[in-house]
């Protein structure tokens, strides 16, 4: 094979070959380097670096050098006129012997011209210089002529191009944990801004204080206890909290009255549910149904319940569960005219209006998330820190539960068939 | 043709003896380099890289050969390519390695 064809074909290989790395390659420094020994063997170069810039700090970061010794600095920082000059350069190849112009080759020159540096070539993707390359001389000695050159450019053009991508890539990571970031903030300022909401409507209420937060919780483990996402979880949880929102329009008389309200106090009060959700819906919660849970709560699967008298599937999902959380709560504290009931009560209760007020595998989720805490069997000590730990612990809730477990999961089974 | 994953690198007195194998056309060849300047440092004044079982070299390999001869030339040893097929040796002749190392024909 002639010379010029075999050395015509090492170089063309070689140029095909960058175009595949930069196309192909995920892991950037391995590009880089495998990109560096294709330029570098494509003319046998002795010597030269590969550089990123930064156009924040102004500064050149080798990211591949080979011959140009230890003392060769890792960094170097570019004047904006030399940045200028650069882009004027376009992608040609800048002769060292012409470049003494620049404040860069100033600064730099020991370095360059004792590492033999013969060639500077600027990377330049869409008018952004996004680094250099610099090439020593040829291992036979001989000047780059313009094939030479016409080659080390397109090389250079093809790890520029690895380069500015790899930029974008960096830009959009950076982006998208900045977006993370500010998700994050706003979804902590929702949650305080929902707990401020649910303190407010407990401040209104002197006998049930803190019910809203304490309804938000129980909704929370009921949905951890379904097995539930994170952030279906925390959608519940809001919709518990906010579910008694429209008791702020209520007369705080009406509320606070320490005797049973009349029929027309009554009516007043089976207002807040509508009332709630239309305080909640022009609100674009991150969590679906927050309004419904508000609208639906006291509805109940037999259809006895309010506003709309709703029966089982037509009521939503989220609203069954803040009405279960709401009923335990209304159970387990005392209230103006009722004294809280004792825990074995409320299991009855539970399993008792399992399938007419309270959907059963609520319920199961409910008791299961108690027993589950009771049995150490997790960590959670949820249930313990809102009932109290004696009010928890009292004897015979464990077999209880259990039995309630069995009962309720028949009375599942039951209601199954029967709809079917 | 035999292909290696691993640097078949031995030292034989103040020689190190280097198997160019076909992972001196990829990024793994990078071994070479680094195990050449070892065997420098640890005193082997020459340096023998066989291409016995190398049917071509690439310009990644020309690259690595190149790190080579840059280690060997500041310690003043020697390089010698041997085994070398007429075309890899044109190559070499082509590129100006020849002007580095010496070139053994097979």
């Amino acid at each position: 094979m002639p010379q010029s064809e075999q050395k015509l074909i090492h170089t063309f290989s070689a140029l095909a070959d960058i175009g595949q790395e930069v196309a192909h390659k995920y892991n950037f420094h391995e590009m880089i380097r495998t990109s560096f020994h294709l330029l570098l063997g494509s003319l046998a170069i002795m010597r030269g670096g590969i550089a990123r810039y930064s156009r924040f700090g102004h500064e050149l970061n080798f990211l591949a050098v080979r011959g140009l010794g230890d003392d060769f600095p890792v960094s170097a920082s570019i004047d904006p006129a030399d940045e200028r000059e650069f882009l004027t350069a376009g992608m040609s190849a800048i002769e060292v012997s012409q470049a003494k112009m620049l404040i860069f080759f100033q600064r730099y020159q020991p370095f360059v011209e004792k590492k033999g540096i013969e060639l500077i070539i600027p990377m330049i993707v869409h008018d952004e210089l996004v680094g250099l390359v610099m090439l020593g001389e040829k291992a036979s000695g001989e000047p780059f002529n313009s094939a030479d050159r016409a080659i080390v450019q397109a090389m250079a053009r093809h790890i520029g191009v690895g380069i500015y991508q790899r930029n974008l890539l960096a830009e959009l990571e950076r982006k998208a944990e900045q977006n993370r970031r500010l998700y994050e903030e706003m979804r902590l300022t929702y949650a305080d801004t929902v707990k401020s909401f649910a303190a407010a409507i407990d401040y209104k209420d002197k006998y049930t204080e803190g019910h809203s937060v304490r309804v938000g919780k129980y909704s929370e483990l009921i949905a951890k206890s379904l097995g539930w996402s994170e952030e279906r979880v925390e959608g519940v949880a809001v919709a518990g909290y906010l579910h008694d929102v429209g008791k702020l329009t209520v007369e705080k008389r009406i509320i606070n009255s320490p005797t049973r309200i009349n029929a027309k106090e009554s009516a007043e009060l089976s207002k807040h549910p509508v009332v709630g959700y239309d305080i909640l819906l022009p609100i674009h919660h991150p969590y679906t149904d927050v309004p419904l849970a508000a609208k639906y709560h006291h509805e109940r699967l037999d259809g006895r319940g309010y506003p709309d008298g709703l029966r089982d599937d037509q009521i939503p999902y989220i609203a069954k569960i803040v009405n279960l959380a709401d009923s335990f709560d209304a159970m387990t504290t005392n209230r103006p005219y009722k004294a809280r009931r004792p825990a074995h009560e409320v299991i009855e209760d539970l399993q008792r209006n399992s399938g007419k007020q309270f959907a059963p595998e609520l319920v199961t989720a409910l008791c299961e998330g108690m027993l589950d805490e009771l049995e150490g069997g997790s960590e959670d000590k949820s249930f313990r820190r809102l009932l109290g730990r004696e009010y928890m612990e009292a004897e015979g809730i464990i077999p209880m539960l259990r039995n309630a477990l069995n009962g309720i999961n028949a009375t599942g089974s039951l209601t199954l068939i029967a709809s079917e | 043709m035999s292909i290696t994953q691993e640097a078949d690198i031995r030292r034989e007195g103040e020689t190190a003896v280097v198997y160019a194998n076909e992972y001196l056309n990829k990024i793994t060849g990078e071994k070479i380099e680094r195990e050449c300047r070892d065997k420098i440092a640890a005193g082997c004044s020459r340096l023998l890289v066989s291409f016995r079982d190398t049917e071509i070299v690439n310009s990644i390999g020309i690259s690595i050969l190149l790190g080579v001869i840059d280690a060997a030339s500041g310690a003043n040893a020697e390089v010698v390519f041997t085994d070398v097929n007429p075309d890899t040796a044109h190559l070499f002749e082509t590129l100006g390695l020849s002007r580095h190392a010496r070139i053994v024909t097979a």
